[in-house]
């Protein structure tokens, strides 16, 4: 996993609420079988409208994106994250997250960060107004800091040394096979298994 | 800890406790996982992950895989990345010791239908799939959640996951289920009711009468949608319909296994007095048949009621996206589609309620009606039953096993504009093709709305 402690860049506004992983990554492009390469198709049905925020060069090498409640809902396809993270996003501010998708994005090494809904819509504005403004994210202080706001955000103690130390999760919990072995000795042997194939 | 100092504690505490493997102050619990599910597009990622860490697969036995997103359920061919990606999973699947049906085979069909028949979803287990609707096992009283890729991969190297406990929320649903009303309408009011992130961080315990009357079938549509509400997951508590459900399935437990668990199972329920974090109470008794009018599952209606002034910018973008305009009657709204099917109403129940309204009667002038069952052998019990005549006499196409028109990544498609009348699970925008406008319904809804070519019921048929 890719390790987060500190970003500093400018924001796309993604003024809308519901996004669900359909529209992040449609499903035609759910295909293919390697991990990369899904940063072009990135809101790919919203991208064919001209005016839609991520077709406007005001934001090109923009880096964190900013948007609204329940971001990410439906599907659990990481790909919306792999997508996100592919086309250059570190970091996604907004008032909430779905729960599979918040997961994926600390596996991945994109940080999910959430906001109150009114810093949410300060920092809306403020880069509507002037795309060129820059936010800084930081894990460390957990502080989101620029575009005229200063915010405080919640993350478990647990996920963010996860994240700003890049930690395989496997291997964390392969720590624990000792205990994995002596759990699997005390399940009932009547639980439902399959033969090998 | 001694019996007395027992506190009572919901069904979802009581699986998750049992599950823990490890626990630590400020880490998430480490929770044991019973069945893992896997199908073709969110695993191939993981199995890479384990080759390039040298790691196996640590139960196999535990571990089933199936192909269902993208398998075409008709004649035709099938596009070149579609086919690389279920040969991948024959070939990590062969590669790992897993077990697969692979399309062609007698059990092959929709992950979240063949788990229930094969009986291998059972009351009180952990299951995890790389796909949100396994929350559809939660009717049997499993805590059953969807992962991501990375997880997927976690679970296959260990058969564990680390979790943060989720909270707990009662959903009482009173009354008597009116006639006509199925559970597919229940679960969408529930939604309308608490929203698409009503549920976050909660799991949903489906509780009150109306669930209880309800079959396996019905209670899976409910459990299966708990998603559409952004829950981590939905339960119920099992009871003497799922024990007879269960009975006979290849995998239930037999003879003095059975004892055992069903004395186990009966201890399956929330305890009097246990504390819920939200309780949510629906009075099903005035239910009426539901039909989606949006592009996020809790924009819905009844039958009966017109398309709703638009209350905010989303509103007004999904009624743009949906050609739809405040004031329309529903029942005026005219489908080119109809799609029976998905994993929320694809089960033999869903099939037969369906091929009931359509017995002696025709689809309508110019609309183009499919049946898609969940299974396999779904598919073959319906044929045994005869329901498949009754299908295709009334001019359904009745095709094979998979998730087809629920998701648009196989080549069964909406056009640009189509607009579908469809028992699945999701209308979201360009959810069952680029351009598509689907509305969520129920099976009979499906089936009445089919012979009359505008949303209907099957009292409108007369």
């Amino acid at each position: 996993m890719r390790a987060f402690t500190v970003h500093t860049g400018r924001a796309v506004p993604l003024d809308r609420s519901d996004v669900d992983t359909d529209q992040i990554i449609p499903t035609d492009h759910l295909k293919r079988i390697e991990r990369s390469g899904f940063g072009p198709f990135l809101f790919d049905s919203w991208r064919k409208d001209p005016a839609f925020v991520l077709n406007d060069a005001r934001y090109d090498g923009a880096s964190i994106l900013v948007t609204g409640a329940n971001f990410g809902g439906g599907s659990s396809r990481e790909h919306a994250v792999w997508a996100l993270e592919d086309h250059g996003f570190r970091a996604i501010l907004a008032p909430s997250f779905a729960d599979i998708f918040r997961n994926n994005c600390t596996k991945v090494g994109l940080l999910p960060v959430e906001l109150p809904e009114a810093a949410t819509r300060a920092l809306l504005a403020a880069v509507e107004a002037d795309p060129s403004l820059e936010i800084t994210v930081d894990l460390q202080t957990r502080r989101v800091v620029g575009a005229g706001v200063d915010e405080s955000f919640e993350i478990d103690d647990f996920t963010r040394w996860r994240l700003l130390e890049g930690l395989d999760d496997i291997g964390l919990t392969l720590r624990h096979a000792d205990q994995i072995d002596a759990f699997e000795r005390s399940r009932p042997a009547r639980l439902p298994s399959l033969p090998r194939p | 800890m001694g019996a007395m100092s027992a506190e009572p504690r919901t069904l979802a505490d009581k699986v998750w406790e049992r599950h823990v493997v490890h626990r630590a102050e400020g880490e998430p619990d480490l929770l044991y996982v019973d069945l893992h599910l896997i199908h073709e597009v969110t695993s191939p990622q993981a199995f890479d992950g384990l080759r390039l860490s040298g790691r196996p697969v640590r139960r196999p036995d535990l571990t089933l895989a199936t192909m269902d997103h993208n398998v075409p359920t008709g004649p035709g061919s099938q596009d070149p990345v579609s086919v690389r990606q279920m040969e991948a999973m024959a070939a990590n699947a062969q590669e790992f010791d897993v077990t697969l049906f692979p399309t062609g085979h007698i059990g092959q069909g929709i992950v979240h239908v063949i788990g229930p028949q094969m009986g291998l979803t059972q009351p009180g287990l952990v299951i995890v799939c790389g796909d949100s609707h396994t929350s559809t096992h939660g009717a049997f009283g499993a805590l059953a959640f969807g992962i991501g890729t990375s997880e997927v991969e976690h679970v296959l190297a260990t058969q564990t996951l680390p979790q943060r406990r989720p909270g707990t929320m009662a959903i009482n649903v009173e009354g008597d289920l009116p006639a006509g009303v199925s559970a597919k309408d229940v679960i969408l009011a529930i939604i309308a009711r608490i929203g698409t992130g009503g549920g976050i961080g909660h799991v949903l315990e489906y509780r009150g009468n109306a669930i209880r009357s309800l079959s396996m079938e019905g209670r899976m549509t409910v459990c299966n949608m708990s998603i559409e509400a952004g829950a981590r997951a939905g339960m119920i508590a099992p009871d003497d319909t799922t024990f007879a459900w269960l009975e006979g399935r290849p995998y239930a437990p037999t003879g003095a296994d059975l004892e055992e668990a069903l004395e186990d199972w009966r201890s399956l329920t929330t305890d009097d007095g246990a504390a819920f974090d939200r309780e949510v109470t629906i009075d099903c008794a005035t239910l009426r048949p539901h039909v989606s009018w949006g592009t996020n599952p809790s924009q819905t209606v009844t039958i009966d009621d017109v398309v709703p002034e638009p209350l905010d910018e989303a509103a007004e973008r999904a009624l743009a996206y949906m050609d739809l305009l405040p004031g329309t009657a529903i029942r005026e709204i005219r489908p080119d589609t109809v799609f029976i099917g998905s994993c929320t109403n694809s089960r033999i129940g869903d099939l037969r309620e369906a091929a009931e309204i359509l017995r002696g009667r025709t689809v309508a002038q110019g609309l183009r009606a499919m049946v898609v069952p969940g299974s396999m052998l779904v598919k073959r019990q319906a044929e045994e039953e005869g329901l498949d005549e009754v299908f295709t006499a009334a001019g359904f196409e009745w095709r094979d096993a998979g998730c087809s028109m629920c998701i648009g990544m196989n080549p069964e498609q909406l056009s640009p504009g189509e607009r579908c009348a469809s028992t699945s699970n999701r209308n979201f925008e360009g959810r069952q093709g680029e351009g598509g406008r689907t509305h969520l319904v129920s099976p009979s809804v499906a089936a009445a709305t089919a012979v009359v070519g505008h949303f209907a019921t099957p009292e409108d048929l007369g």
